[in-house]
């Protein structure tokens, strides 16, 4: 295990380090602290890293993340694993709006509450949020997959594409185009593995499913109040 | 930008480090704000039918001693003033209405910057550690301080635009965002007797409180009723003689978060601004929900997410679009 003070290295330091390991290098095990709710912590890895953080990280923490594995002991900020392309990013608190935003792929866990925005336009990603989300989650959401173990706030999945969401608790509203969905055993059997990986005990009986009712993929006068 | 940030202690014997524990919380938002600052610290509450008055002149100079003993030949009542830096703290114990007039009509320079039996208020523009510094806030005791740093958007950067805005009796506010409709409810305020100081948007939000407060409705009806009628982004901190409140608006893009331990609530705009509160790392941290008040004081924290609109809103103070933004309900979990 390699420790990073941030307090005294600073972040371009810690990052700098973590980015710029050799490929085949046995360093595999880093923990990041004093992170004192600092933005952009453990940004942009490329390497299979298990990377701890211990304690509250500021905005983007863990984005652009590709094959690291990145525990973040606290709440993470604004945007968490934002963009990420692979790799797992685990935040063991709550996390603030837009957890995930546009990522393409890998793992995104969250044991307590994500805030408002979770998975905004998520384009592969899996995100498994342990508590609630708030309202606008998933909003133009591609590909991947939202799990949500609570509620969700107002106009969950607005204007979706071919994200699957799948919801435990209360949903305070759907947005445009999203539409409960039969859950078959496929979605069961891809549910089942998700909340495995993310570790999560929820049991799958009360999970329903949502996505897109396709109307909103080309412009129809029709439907212009639903806009 | 702008940062916000409030600290309640809730273990009294954390008082005396008051302005200690807040003065790196304001200097963690100057990249936030780095063109003026502003706290209110709520500290030695005067006597029942006293009142203090936080002012402030233009001048580091201004001759304040002369002002308190006008005010008390004036209104035949008890003045003295406390000078510091461009700022003065007047406790008199005159009745309130008359130390007004008196300080509208013969001391036009001086600006009367808030009021209450413990509010002090005080705002420079600078860096935030300079204000905190001039003022002489690190050896504050006191039970909670909220704070401000601006980065100035919709007008100039002077003192008087600069926040905490006094919205009544030992109540002021401090605002991250930008409200669209601030000239029509200014000039809707001013149709109500309401004046202003500035062409601020906050301060309009401040007035719109007061206007409301004044009518008799709680803090918390009042910020209620501030969903339906302020267009535009906010993150609202409200300091009052017991706590201090939170709300946002339902869209809730401005940034906020919340955190509690056994011995002080705090809000920020970012948590870097807690994180050098004792035990911070300990602390349940959360970020506020949209269109919900949460407020701190002597009985704790509660939580008010208010089932819709209510009555008594402005006229023609909305943008004209559909309102949308109706207020939702949600528990706290």
């Amino acid at each position: 295990m390699n420790t990073l003070d941030l307090g005294t290295l600073g972040l371009r330091e810690v990052n700098r380090k973590l980015i710029s390991l050799d490929p085949g290098a046995n360093e595999r095990d880093f923990r990041i602290e004093n992170p004192m709710g600092g933005h952009a912590i453990a940004c942009g890895l490329t390497l299979p890293l298990n990377v701890a953080i211990a304690g509250h990280v500021g905005f983007y923490c863990a984005g652009m993340n590709q094959q690291a594995e990145v525990t973040i002991h606290g709440h993470a900020g604004v945007g968490v694993g934002e963009n990420m392309m692979s790799g797992t990013v685990l935040v063991k608190g709550n996390a603030s709006q837009s957890a995930g935003a546009t990522a393409h792929g890998g793992l995104l866990v969250i044991e307590g509450d994500a805030s408002s925005r979770c998975g905004i336009s998520m384009k592969g990603v899996d995100i498994v949020v342990g508590g609630s989300v708030g309202h606008m989650s998933a909003f133009m959401a591609q590909t991947g997959n939202l799990v949500i173990c609570g509620d969700a706030g107002e106009a969950l999945g607005d204007s979706i594409y071919e994200a699957r969401l799948y919801v435990r608790g209360d949903i305070e509203s759907l947005g445009a185009d999203c539409v409960e969905k039969e859950m078959t055993p496929a979605h069961l059997d891809s549910l089942t593995e998700l909340l495995q990986r993310a570790g999560n005990k929820t049991k799958l009986a009360e999970f329903r499913r949502y996505g897109s009712a396709r109307t909103l993929y080309h412009f129809d006068i029709d439907h212009a109040d639903a806009y | 930008m702008c940062g916000i940030v409030g600290l309640y202690l809730k273990n009294d014997a954390l008082r005396p480090e008051l302005g200690r524990l807040f003065r790196p919380m304001l200097e963690e938002m100057t990249s936030r704000g780095p063109d003026s600052a502003g706290v209110a610290i709520y500290r030695d509450p005067v006597a029942e039918g006293s009142t203090k008055y936080s002012l402030a002149h233009a001048s580091v100079d201004h001759d304040w001693q002369a002002l308190a003993d006008d005010i008390a030949s004036a209104c035949a009542a008890s003045a003295r003033a406390r000078p510091i830096d461009t700022h003065a703290v007047l406790i008199s114990d005159a009745d309130e209405v008359q130390v007004r007039a008196r300080l509208a009509e013969h001391h036009p320079d001086v600006r009367l910057v808030g009021s209450g039996r413990s509010v002090e208020i005080f705002k420079e523009t600078g860096l935030p550690k300079d204000v905190y510094s001039r003022f002489d806030l690190d050896s504050a005791e006191g039970s909670h301080m909220i704070g401000h740093t601006r980065m100035a958007t919709e007008s100039a950067v002077t003192t008087a635009g600069s926040h905490p805005f006094a919205t009544g009796a030992d109540l002021c506010l401090v605002h991250n965002g930008s409200l669209s409709n601030h000239n029509r409810l200014r000039e809707e305020l001013v149709r109500r007797g309401l004046s202003f100081q500035t062409e601020n948007d906050s301060e309009v939000a401040a007035a719109y409180l007061t206007w409301k407060i004044r009518q008799g409705v709680s803090l918390t009806r009042a910020l209620e009723d501030a969903l339906d009628d302020l267009d535009g982004f906010f993150t609202f901190c409200v300091g009052t003689s017991e706590g201090f409140a939170v709300l946002r608006d339902p869209i809730a893009c401005k940034h906020a978060v919340l955190a509690e331990t056994d011995d002080w609530v705090a809000m920020a705009t970012e948590y870097r601004a807690i994180a050098t509160l004792p035990d911070a790392e300990q602390a349940r941290i959360w970020e506020p929900r949209p269109s919900t008040v949460y407020s701190w004081g002597d009985t704790g924290l509660e939580v008010d997410a208010p089932a819709g609109a209510h009555g008594a809103a402005l006229d023609n103070a909305r943008s004209g679009t559909a309102d949308n933004r109706q207020a939702v309900t949600r528990t706290p979990h």
